[in-house]
């Protein structure tokens, strides 16, 4: 029982790192109509970026704000030189050119830090565990990912429903002509809601880099989960995305921990095991493909 | 005009393996080899993606469905039990090549049949995230490999011609090309073709005057899935080998940039892009190790400013000198 | 160098360029091996530890001068195989080693021996290559998979361990070292888990260790991954409370030196330790060091014998690497000074070695450190061998 806890945990834990990419990236595709692969790499920028300011200075802090910067400003260069040419153009266009994207910071992130991957420590104030229920410990780093993640989806939600801005978002993921055709400066909000994205995706970058390595790829592994949880979510929906993520990153660490298990009662243990890896990976995929099977727009569309 | 650059084109390819020395010796036929196959499948993923309109995310899965077709009956031939208990192996590339057809061909009839239920951006992943399913389905079959693929030890046999000798293969994609070519040109022209075109330009429209859109968008998606299968069989009979490599997303990726490249909508413009992708990928490669360096901005560049592809470009020099 | 030598190295250099056909033409060695991605360090690695063999006997190897290329495999098979026909076809090479990972070998060294070229591993040896698929043209001089993992089941096994949860990413050497590991070790299972060749976050295993409790923690992860396993294994407190017993490859030199404090305390077994005393090792250190300036790892070391192996019977044949029976022969006698001391092949021409313990340690600088301990297994073989008709 306290098993299934932990892993629930480690579920969450996942989903909000999910939440903290897949936010940003749904409000791209609602309110700009663009897709945009290369989101991943901001999520790996922002943790090298972090990865190398915390080993040259050994502050948590700094490292902390120039991940964020790093996005941030890669993330408005970005929009700014090729993105903001593809706002017309169909998805087709998109995808090839942001495909284009991560080749290029792949191999740039290669030439400048090399292939090794680059290791963070977990700040301080945050290592070891807590003790959870009586024998189950759970560190401490984790959780604060899992408080940060509410965070930002509660700052998301009043930024959405109590401002302009958040106004104009929720009117653009709607209808964006009509928002274009009231006068509202678009520019300026397509830039605002894209560096919000880059930010986020940065954001994760940064705290995901002491659980696992920093290294090159890092990103498209977690952008496809990223994608399928923005359709199951439905797209431009931020109540779609936290969740979504929350239910990928469950099933998929669920499957993980139990299927392998479960299948050994019924079949010999190597093959059980092998069955249950392959199994639990296409799991999540699975998952997208009833969810858009059953309803095509995702679970919470945004666009009436 | 288009008819005269396609057979140039099929020209300029049948002569490639006579003067070994122009290309670079007879090592670079394998390369050549390659790229004919790629164009197959490049040609194959057009008629959905470039007549058709339908973004498809996840094209290397009939690709590799089609090569692991080939390497399953393989390693049944050389283990004598069937596959299933039912299929007996074999290493007849007559056999194993229309198998691979049509095992490529059920996949896409499924996944077609239920991806097709969605449009845009939701067709894109759904598609995408079928390609892969078939991915870690195969990376999990440990029996045929997983992760570390198979080998084919000895290419398929057709008659008494050497597949060993990559000239012989480079000509049987030759053909398997031009007669796929062929197929996708009488497509293109029939009422079919005209409808799909239609499709691309309206969907609503098309429905409106009474065409039942799903079907032909699935018909369309069967035919291209089969085409990818084709290339798929070949290809595990040229390289001897499969692997979870052949239908990983990036393959998608690349297959659609061929099409785009080379020119989405126009009949022998994949083949071009093909060509030029594996060919700059393996000229950047022998130039530099960080050659997608050089790539990622290039083709941001295509996508951005070349929007036609190569066909296009070279479509509007002839005309200009026409006039 | 008097005027009368300088003269003669002139006029043999003239008489090189003029006649490439002659015995004295450098023998050409193929050497493709991964550089790219996070396995880039190994191939690194294997590169220099072949150069500096070939580089203290000034451009030679048991006497033959040879001429090294090197091309990466890009941690692909597909582009492991157009590497390999591009040595056999278009360099007429006929002696080709390097290859890291099992299935880049999978995939190219059939095309090898098909060809009639002779295939000398420095790492990977995988099972299928060492039992009924052997080969006379395909030599082994690092270890065949499986022993790697016997040897930290034999250590465990030593050691007194009940209860041993395992883990392995789910691929073809993955389920080998699992099945190796077992082999050898004779108590109870706790748990077995595969992982995925593409995982980053560990922490439903780390749940699952901590739930059954195990006496000791097997685990193979080579390269990047190791490293995040090692440190995700500290953050989830279980590095005090369950001692870990690995293989070589998932604690190399690179993998501690990246992981830090989290490896001091890990156990592991190998076959070569840059501590080792004897002299071929100590001079290996040494030249290894002074020209890189780094420690070599065990893949250098098996690099490096695979040039002294090749230069063996290179001198046997005279540089004669057209006719290859005489040059497996000569290839087999192993006459050459291992860095690990005893060597030779068994009958599947794999290696028949020692084995050693080994253990990270807090260095007197506060970093950790590799240490060698005892012998685990001595003139240790393969269990495949048996299968292997030659």
């Amino acid at each position: 029982m306290t098993l299934v806890l932990e892993q629930l945990l480690n579920g969450v834990q996942l989903g909000v790192m999910l939440f903290m990419l897949a936010a940003g990236l749904t409000l791209i595709f609602g309110i700009m109509g663009v897709i945009n692969l290369a989101h991943g790499s901001l999520f790996m920028v922002g943790a090298y970026a972090a990865a190398v300011t915390a080993a040259q200075t050994g502050s948590f802090l700094l490292a902390l704000v120039a991940g964020l910067a790093a996005a941030g400003v890669l993330g408005m260069v970005i929009e700014f030189v090729v993105l903001r040419r593809l706002y017309a153009r169909d998805h087709l266009d998109q995808v090839l050119a942001t495909f284009g994207l991560i080749l290029f910071f792949n191999q740039s992130i290669i030439l400048i830090f090399g292939r090794q991957p680059m290791f963070v420590n977990i700040p301080p104030a945050f290592q070891g565990a807590v003790e959870l229920l009586p024998g189950v410990p759970y560190p401490i780093y984790r959780l604060v990912i899992i408080a940060v993640g509410i965070l930002v989806a509660l700052g998301l939600w009043v930024l959405i429903t109590r401002t302009r801005i958040g106004m104009l978002v929720r009117a653009g993921a709607t209808n964006r002509e009509m928002v274009r055709a009231l006068g509202v400066d678009i520019r300026l909000l397509y830039t605002v809601v894209f560096g919000l994205g880059a930010l986020l995706a940065g954001l994760a970058g940064i705290m995901a880099g002491p659980l696992t390595s920093v290294q090159v790829g890092m990103g498209e592994q977690i952008l496809i989960l990223t994608f399928v949880v923005v359709v199951i979510g439905g797209i431009g929906s931020v109540r779609g995305a936290v969740f979504g993520a929350l239910l990928v990153g469950v099933v998929d660490t669920m499957l993980r921990a139990f299927l392998p298990g479960f299948l050994r009662t019924m079949m010999a243990g190597s093959e059980a095991d092998a069955l249950g890896a392959g199994l639990s990976s296409m799991g999540v995929y699975l998952l997208m493909a009833l969810v858009l099977l059953l309803r095509p727009k995702g679970l919470f569309p945004a666009h009436g | 005009m288009g008819l005269v650059l396609a057979l140039l084109t099929f020209a300029a390819l049948a002569a490639i393996p006579l003067f070994p020395d122009l290309v670079g010796g007879p090592a670079t036929i394998t390369l050549f080899a390659r790229m004919i196959l790629y164009a197959i499948a490049a040609v194959s993923l057009n008629l959905i993606l470039g007549y058709g309109g339908l973004v498809s995310f996840g094209h290397a899965a009939y690709l590799g469905l089609g090569g692991y077709t080939v390497g399953i009956l393989y390693a049944h031939f050389i283990s004598g039990s069937p596959f299933l208990g039912l299929i007996p192996g074999t290493n007849q590339l007559l056999v194993t090549v229309p198998a691979a057809m049509l095992v490529s061909g059920l996949f896409a009839l499924a996944i077609g049949a239920l991806s097709l239920r969605t449009t845009g951006v939701q067709f894109i992943m759904i598609t995408l995230a079928f390609a892969q399913m078939v991915f870690f389905l195969f990376v999990s079959l440990k029996v045929y490999g997983g992760d570390d693929g198979l080998i084919v030890r000895r290419p398929n046999v057709l008659f008494d011609l050497n597949l060993r000798d990559t000239t012989t293969m480079y000509y049987i994609g030759l053909v398997a090309l031009a007669a796929y070519v062929w197929l996708v040109a009488r497509i293109v022209r029939s009422r079919f073709g005209r409808v799909l075109t239609g499709l691309r330009q309206n969907e609503r429209r098309m429905a409106a005057i009474g065409i039942s859109t799903y079907r032909y968008k699935l018909v369309a998606f069967v035919i291209a899935g089969m085409g990818a299968g084709l290339a798929g069989a070949l290809m595990a009979n040229l390289q001897r080998f499969v692997s979870p490599d052949m239908l990983a997303w990036t393959k998608s990726g690349e297959l659609m940039i061929m099409v785009i490249l080379g020119g989405a909508g126009s009949l022998i413009g994949p083949i071009w892009g093909a060509i030029a992708l594996v060919g700059m990928e393996t000229a950047l490669a022998g130039w530099t190790e960080h050659w997608q360096f050089w790539l990622g901005p290039i083709l941001i560049c295509i996508v951005l400013f070349a929007r036609g592809g190569l066909y296009g470009f070279v479509a509007s020099l002839l005309k200009r000198d026409g006039r | 160098m008097t005027t009368k030598t300088l003269i003669r190295s002139l006029a043999m250099a003239a008489a090189l360029a003029a006649a490439p056909a002659m015995a004295q033409t450098p023998v050409k060695i193929g050497l493709v091996t991964t550089l790219s991605g996070p396995g880039g360090y190994i191939g690194a690695d294997i590169r220099d530890g072949f150069q500096i063999a070939i580089d203290m006997e000034g451009g030679r190897l048991g006497g033959i001068p040879v001429q090294l290329l090197v091309e990466d495999d890009g941690f692909n098979p597909g582009k492991g195989k157009q590497v390999v026909e591009k040595f056999l076809k278009t360099e007429r090479i006929k002696l080709v080693t390097g290859i890291v990972f099992s299935n880049i070998a999978g995939a190219a060294v059939p095309d090898v021996l098909d060809e009639g070229a002779i295939y000398v591993s420095p790492n990977a040896g995988p099972s299928n290559f060492a039992g009924k698929e052997c080969h006379k043209n395909y030599f082994v001089v690092s270890w065949q998979n499986d022993s790697l993992h016997e040897s930290a089941g034999k250590a465990v096994q030593d050691l007194g361990y009940k209860r041993a949860f395992i883990l392995a990413p789910n691929y073809q050497a993955g389920r080998d070292a699992l099945t190796g590991f077992k082999r050898f070790f004779k108590g109870e299972i706790a748990g077995e888990v595969y992982t995925r060749l593409d995982q980053t976050d560990y922490a439903a295993e780390m749940a699952q260790i901590r739930a059954a409790n195990p006496d000791v923690v097997f685990q193979f992860h080579p390269g990047g991954l190791g490293i995040t396993f090692l440190r995700q294994y500290q953050q989830a407190g279980l590095a005090g409370a369950i001692p870990m017993v690995v293989a070589a490859p998932s604690m190399d030199l690179t993998t501690m030196n990246s992981v830090g404090d989290s490896a001091v305390g890990v156990r592991l077994t190998s076959h070569w330790f840059h501590d080792f005393d004897n002299p071929t090792s100590k001079k290996f250190v040494e030249e290894f060091q002074k020209k890189f300036n780094r420690l070599p790892t065990f893949y250098a070391s098996q690099s490096f014998d695979t040039a002294l192996a090749i230069g063996a019977a290179l001198k046997g044949t005279n540089g004669n690497v057209n006719n290859t029976d005489a040059f497996r022969t000569a290839m087999l006698k192993a006459e050459f000074q291992s860095v690990r001391g005893p060597f030779r092949f068994g009958p599947n021409q794999h290696p028949i070695q020692d084995w050693w313990a080994g253990e990270i340690v807090r260095g007197p600088d506060g970093k950790p450190m590799m240490k060698s301990g005892a012998r685990v297994m001595s003139n240790h073989g393969d269990a495949y061998a048996a299968d292997c008709k030659l």
